[in-house]
């Protein structure tokens, strides 16, 4: 049974807002990061943007969220506040993380969004437990562990799946599978590239999806949510899609190619869908500018609440090494 | 079914029942508390500290997990995270190299790195130390490490007192706790009064008053020192001997308090000497009663090699209650 995603007018627009709205984001912390205001790393999630707007539609907000340290992307399209996420990437008091993980470590609980996971697999057993816990509490949320194709050469990525259904735990798993962990393309560093096949080996069934399709990822994931929640048992999406940019700014990107970069360029998740709402008049020029300027003006208020956001003062620096309660 | 172990008496028993009653206990006063490990179900637990847990309490909170260090240590942070109170054992601290990113890199670190949106109230439990002939994979003594790393509490129970009522303490904390177990002690039997609830988990104890020389040692060397002491006793020295308990965060006021009344000291550590928690502790007493001191600061450590095999080997690799003797009469009575 396959569940048809509504293409309504509303929808399709918020879809290719969303979008829209990482894809300007990071091009602003582009900017703030040759300016230096924002510092470390950057990992970019550019042409990557329909994986996580379209898995995330799939979600309620008692679902959780387990994520990458390419996770501006995922925290966005969750709905957590621009504003406290470009604070935090400039390291500011007001920063949804005042400041301590920067770029590759977004938390908010209230969104259920367990963070930002700088190590490659590190995110994969915690999903495990947040999905655990749920079970144990008779809550029936999903949990959406997201992870690059880099995580499935790690031992974790193989000890969860076999736990996850061992222990039958609602656990969506989605593979962001863009071709490269930081230079090694997945053909170098995988035996077998079919990752589908490979979770089947742990009896968790999956499929393919193609990852610059911000509907195809929506449809797929709604159905997966289903089936999670009917069956009690994880299941695993592995999402074909392509980073444009390099890995991070310190990348000058020798393994691969410009051709190949702009190949997958032309089939980019936003020029792709946006070509395809304005072939069919599914959506006016003018709507699709309006769209931009809203989003413009929500950054530009991003980046005014962060500039003015004041630093957590040092004497605050070991604040919550150790905590002096649990948070309710 | 086995039988149960016996008890001694209300308040005798051997450490390994102090630890199975602190976990049941733990389960009957908190449904958020289950239990997670290898081996800790239907085989009873490696040490049989788990033993009859399974039957009482069932699979759901008593869970037999897969020789997957990572996952279960992960799933005990993430579970942690999302309202349960874990207590995930490893069956020993060799083993928990494999889990020490989860350890490291999520359970100490993200309160902190999410600017105290999450508390990860994790307990882990683990066997440590050597002594039982099962060679360097099986032996190692890596408290010291543990104690390196911000945001853990790290316990040592070296009496039946403390494995008994530390499991209470370490639940009551909203951070991560690593508690220690010595493999030599699981068969050790001790007492405490019949109306004990509960100790204090932030303090060092004096286990044995003395005016001559402090003996500061934890975990499985505790016994050894005592020993020691015993010894010395016979010769005319007076040694106090001092539980660290907890080798984070360190009690340094119960440290120098003894210094400054012994004026000598020892420091005992299973751990190798380079790098240890009995360099923190010689460290600490240096910066903070470097004028109390008569004497040189003095340790006995494990020999800087991996735990041999061979009982000769492993004895002399090994802190010994003679060595200490040794030591300290030098540290006395210099020849």
């Amino acid at each position: 049974m396959t569940k048809k995603v509504h293409l309504d007018h509303a929808h399709l627009l918020h879809l290719l807002k969303a979008m829209i709205r990482i894809r300007h984001f990071e091009a602003k912390c582009v900017e703030l990061y040759q300016a230096q205001k924002i510092l470390g790393f950057l990992h970019l999630y550019d042409g990557e943007e329909a994986v996580s707007v379209g898995v995330m539609e799939a979600l309620t907000p008692e679902d959780a969220i387990i994520a990458t340290y390419r996770e501006h992307g995922q925290a966005l399209a969750r709905g957590v506040d621009p504003k406290c996420l470009m604070a935090e990437m400039m390291g500011k008091l007001n920063g949804c993380c005042r400041g301590r993980g920067g770029s590759m470590h977004f938390f908010d609980r209230k969104r259920r969004f367990y963070g930002g996971n700088a190590i490659v697999g590190g995110g994969l057993p915690l999903a495990l437990g947040v999905a655990l816990a749920d079970k144990m509490q008779r809550r029936s949320a999903v949990t959406a562990c997201f992870f690059g194709e880099g995580a499935v050469d790690e031992g974790e990525f193989h000890e969860t799946l076999n736990l996850a259904k061992l222990w039958r735990l609602p656990i969506l798993f989605v593979c962001e599978n863009n071709l490269y962990s930081m230079g090694m393309a997945v053909e170098r560093a995988e035996a077998d590239i079919d990752f589908v096949h490979k979770a089947s080996g742990y009896r968790v069934a999956g499929e393919k999806v193609d990852g610059m399709d911000v509907v195809a990822v929506e449809s797929a994931a709604r159905n997966a949510i289903d089936r999670i929640r009917r069956e009690n048992d994880p299941y695993f999406l592995e999402c074909r899609t392509y980073r444009f940019r390099a890995h991070s700014m310190f990348d000058a990107q020798l393994y691969r190619s410009k051709e190949e970069v702009e190949a997958w360029r032309k089939k980019g998740p936003i020029l792709r869908f946006q070509t395809w709402l304005e072939a069919n008049r599914l959506i006016k020029p003018e709507e699709i500018a309006a769209m931009e300027k809203e989003i413009d003006v929500e950054i530009a208020e991003a980046v005014a609440y962060a500039e003015a956001g004041g630093l957590e003062p040092i004497s605050e620096l070991e604040r919550f090494v150790t905590m002096d309660e649990v948070p309710a | 079914m086995n039988a149960p172990e016996p008890t001694l008496t209300p308040n005798r028993m051997t450490y390994r029942e102090a630890s199975k009653q602190a976990l049941r206990e733990a389960l009957l006063s908190d449904p958020r508390v289950f239990l997670m490990g290898e081996d800790i179900g239907r085989y009873g637990g490696c040490y049989a500290v788990t033993k009859g847990l399974l039957e009482e309490f069932g699979e759901e909170r008593i869970r037999d997990t897969p020789l997957s260090e990572s996952a279960f240590v992960g799933a005990g942070v993430g579970t942690a995270m999302a309202g349960m109170r874990p207590i995930v054992e490893i069956m020993t601290v060799n083993f928990s190299l494999l889990a020490l990113d989860q350890i490291l890199n999520n359970a100490v670190t993200i309160p902190h790195m999410s600017g105290g949106q999450f508390a990860i109230p994790l307990v882990i439990r683990m066997a440590t130390g050597g002594g039982r002939r099962v060679a360097a994979q099986h032996s190692r003594s890596l408290e010291g490490w543990y104690a390196h790393i911000p945001g853990l509490r790290v316990l040592t129970p070296a009496t039946v007192e403390d494995a008994r009522f530390m499991l209470k303490g370490a639940l009551a904390d909203p951070n991560p706790v690593i508690i220690f177990e010595h493999v030599m002690l699981y068969n050790m039997e001790g007492d405490f009064p019949s109306d004990m609830k509960e100790v204090d988990i932030a303090r060092a104890k004096v286990r044995r008053a003395g005016r001559d020389v402090s003996l500061i040692t934890y975990g499985g060397s505790l016994f050894k020192a005592l020993q020691a002491a015993d010894a010395l006793s016979s010769e005319g020295i007076d040694a106090e001997v001092i539980d660290l308990r907890t080798l984070r965060p360190l009690d340094t006021k119960t440290i120098i308090d003894s210094v400054a009344r012994t004026r000598r000291c020892i420091i005992i550590d299973e751990g190798w000497r380079s790098g240890s928690i009995s360099a923190e502790v010689g460290m600490r007493i240096a910066e903070e009663a470097f004028f109390e001191l008569d004497a040189p600061l003095r340790r006995v450590c494990s020999r800087e090699a991996p735990i041999p095999y061979a009982a000769h080997l492993e004895d002399a690799c090994l802190p010994q209650a003679a060595t200490i003797v040794a030591v300290a009469r030098e540290l006395i009575r210099p020849s």
